[in-house]
């Protein structure tokens, strides 16, 4: 782990100022913030662990904990919001089982919801795994989480 | 790979180079994929299109060429095909073959691929003559479709960098900054700022080094101008960039960008580099002896970050918040040196400054508001898009002409500018013109250029608890006002909305809004209270009914409404049964359903699937 963060800290030529985008790139190596990659980062910076920390939970693409394996984030931006994101937002919380910002226990499914996403065309829109799903609606929402759940189960079956 | 471009002269002649390499009859497409198209999947039909045009051996005869946001959203995917300029919209996969075959090689037009104008039923066959692009004014964001952004070339051959050269060889840094400010350039970030004030004071400060930021943290929700243009022309934004540079005396830039915006990043990332390669980045550019490089940082997510103090504590490594501003970042800003920032659009705007001159452009717009402005068209619009018009050009204009009114034969109730530190506007205030002044006289403000539009099925209320839940967790938490007094806003909003309302609550809300207003750090906290603000000026009868009759009029806060099914309207298809997920809709075939109110979780999927507006929402 420890060889990967240097790698990236190198990469920024070990300037903390750029301690947002160095972690940033932490994360999307590990899909979430490790504890021991936070250290490496606070000595190899030489930022203290606490200062750390404070950029790490003040910024909200930041996640101690690790995330699902599919990702879904449904945008609430205010076009969004207009054509009825909320109600979208329920729905998903109501079958997953998990609240907006939790992934669920057994690690299969991530539920975030963001600001906007400037595809307001678009609006609602639900990203799963970084691919777009537009003008969405509860029945569709419904169906895209009863597919992965399909997909997630014939996965199983296989291991 | 472009060499070292030397001096002004030089750079005139490689653009007549390019131009001239360049046949402008020659047959050219040009697909648009700005992040909204892309989001439609339109990268496949580009290696679809390509596929097709390798096929039939016509990649030496054919220009191809990707470009950033045309602004038409709506109808995306969308091509267009030159040298007429055949304008193609909602193209499928299915279509990439038809289209080389067709219009390219034979130059027959496909009548189903082509906009129809849903005014007059006319189908529209070239781009220009779109209703939707023909009522704007596309200074600015014109270009886009004009150029790959991955390309210097294509800006250097529509005479890009020559304001650049210009302002380098034949101009003083003060009379570039008389110029700004002369031509009256107001900052598109929001504030509204004159820019050549901000320059000017920057440029006298004490204090070395100096530095030039461009704000794209675009956070309001529903703006995306900023984006679209970083994205779509690159090059503008750091020649604009670059010149202010030169007239405020600094050496280093930084572009702070929202790390939600990736394609944003690559392309202004790309420019940078060719930018150094041609000498018009970096050490002596232009031959000039004027040494200037830009570093690009991406956000962390956090809304405050786009207010100028906190993205300077981002920049320097620290949680994002703000300090108070008696202090200005003219005289003490990033590292405590003498900073201008900008945003995205405001450096967009300083070429055609310099190209055309501050009288040029002080022609158009309004008195104190000079020059375009691009605007987010969003919400419940037909045409949801980015439009550029001149300033004090009216609402009416811009949703109903320019944007094509609301959709499904709703009625326009109201239209939200200025993000979360804006307000609601309605309907009486339509003929308003709109620039930075009079928005703010109405209780809004122009922002960065968000228009949210909204119609008969949206709550007042629910807006109003919805941007303040937003900067609920957007606050910062630095200062007591707007941490302890928007989330008391929002838990009074809530309560509204849940029916538990109580009288005394408006003049609550007014009175909290006063101490925010007069008491927050920032701009953020500032500006907080004016969605709640102007929703109780506009629309204070909703407020009443929800709070006195615990009815909501628009059929939006749950607690507070039943569904029932019209019997009128009701055919008997047996939708509304299939997805309702508790069982609460039901009924027979080709007779009339029910809703059972106990088991109904008023989650909205009957009436969002039923095809005959027979659910009742009350």
């Amino acid at each position: 782990m420890e060889d990967k963060v240097n790698d990236i800290i190198k990469k920024y030529g070990s300037d903390k100022s750029f301690i947002v985008p160095i972690l940033q790139d932490v994360q999307r190596e590990f899909n979430y913030l490790p504890k021991d990659a936070l250290c490496a980062v606070s000595s190899r910076l030489s930022v203290p662990i606490s200062r750390v920390y404070e950029v790490v939970t003040f910024y909200k693409a930041f996640s101690l904990k690790p995330k699902g394996r599919y990702q879904l984030t449904l945008c609430m931006g205010t076009a969004c919001h207009v054509r009825g994101a909320e109600l979208i937002a329920r729905n998903v919380s109501d079958i997953l089982g998990i609240r907006e910002g939790d992934t669920t226990p057994d690690l299969e499914y991530s539920f975030e919801t963001v600001g906007c996403l400037g595809a307001c065309a678009l609006g609602p829109i639900l990203v799963v795994n970084g691919e777009y799903h537009g003008h969405m609606n509860i029945a569709k929402s419904t169906k895209i989480l009863k597919k992965l759940g399909k997909k997630g189960a014939t996965d199983d079956e296989q291991d | 790979m472009m060499s070292k471009i030397k001096s002004f002269n030089e750079l005139k002649s490689v653009q007549e180079r390019l131009k001239a390499g360049r046949d402008p009859k020659k047959p050219c497409i040009t697909v648009c994929v700005g992040t909204g198209c892309l989001a439609y999947g339109t990268q496949k039909l580009v290696d679809s299109l390509r596929e097709e045009i390798a096929k039939r051996n016509l990649t030496d005869k054919i220009d191809f060429r990707t470009s950033g946001c045309h602004g038409f959203c709506e109808r995306g995917p969308m091509v267009v095909i030159g040298p007429e300029n055949i304008f193609y919209q909602r193209v499928g996969l299915g279509d990439a073959a038809e289209i080389i075959d067709k219009t390219l090689l034979k130059g027959e037009v496909i009548d189903r691929l082509l906009y129809v104008d849903p005014a007059t039923g006319e189908k529209i066959v070239h781009e220009d003559d779109v209703p939707f692009y023909k009522k704007q004014t596309r200074l600015v964001f014109g270009l886009n479709f004009k150029i790959d952004p991955e390309k210097i070339e294509d800006y250097l051959a529509i005479d890009g960098y020559s304001a650049l050269g210009k302002a380098l060889t034949t101009m003083k840094p003060e009379e570039i900054i008389q110029e700004v400010i002369k031509a009256n350039l107001r900052g598109r970030g929001g504030g509204g700022f004159p820019a050549g004030w901000k320059w000017d004071e920057t440029r006298k400060a004490e204090g070395e080094p100096k530095y030039v930021i461009c704000n794209a943290d675009e956070g309001d929700p529903g703006a995306y101008m900023d984006r679209s243009l970083l994205e779509g022309n690159p090059h503008l934004v750091l020649e604009g960039m670059i010149i202010g540079a030169y007239a405020i005396g600094s050496s280093q830039g930084y572009i702070y960008v929202r790390n939600e915006y990736p394609l944003a990043v690559k392309n202004i990332t790309i420019a940078m580099q060719q930018a150094r390669e041609a000498g018009l980045l970096g050490e002596n550019i232009l031959g000039s002896g004027f040494n200037f490089d830009v570093k690009i940082n991406r956000g962390g997510g956090a809304f405050v970050c786009g207010e100028s103090s906190a993205l300077f504590a981002s920049l320097e490594g620290r949680a994002g918040e703000p300090r108070a501003k008696y202090i200005h970042a003219t005289h003490k800003g990033l590292y405590d040196k003498p900073t201008n920032l900008n945003n995205v659009e405001t450096w967009g705007n300083v070429p055609f400054i310099i190209e055309k001159g501050a009288a040029w452009y002080a022609g158009i717009g309004t008195e104190n508001s000079k020059g375009t402005k691009i605007f987010s068209l969003v919400g419940k619009i037909n045409n949801t898009g980015l439009v550029e018009v001149p300033m004090g050009t009216t609402l009416r204009k811009i949703v109903f002409e320019i944007g094509g009114g609301i959709p499904d034969g709703k009625k326009f109730k109201a239209i939200q500018t200025g993000g979360p530190s804006g307000g609601c506007i309605p309907e009486k205030h339509l003929d308003m013109r709109v620039d930075f002044d009079e928005l703010t006289k109405i209780g809004s403000m122009m922002g960065s250029g968000g228009m949210i539009v909204m119609d008969e099925r949206n709550c007042m209320v629910d807006v109003a608890r919805y941007f303040t839940n937003f900067l609920v967790s957007e606050s910062c938490g630095k200062c007591v006002p707007c941490r302890e007094g928007i989330r008391r806003m929002r838990d009074i909003l809530v309560d509204i909305t849940e029916g538990k309302g109580q009288e005394g609550d408006v003049e609550l809300l007014e009175s909290i809004s006063k101490g925010i207003k007069d008491g927050a750090l920032c701009a953020l906290g500032n500006s907080a209270p004016n969605p709640v603000l102007s929703t109780i000026r506009y629309f204070r009868d909703e407020y009443v009914a929800h709070i006195k009759q615990k009815r909501c009029p628009a059929g939006v806060c749950r607690n507070l409404i039943t569904y029932s099914v019209d019997p009128d309207k009701c055919t008997g298809c047996t939708v509304c049964s299939k997805v309702c997920p508790t069982g609460a809709a039901s009924g027979e075939r080709k007779q009339v359903h029910k809703i059972d109110p106990a088991k109904c979780t008023k989650c909205g999927a009957c009436r969002e699937s039923c095809k005959f507006d027979a659910i009742i929402v009350r």
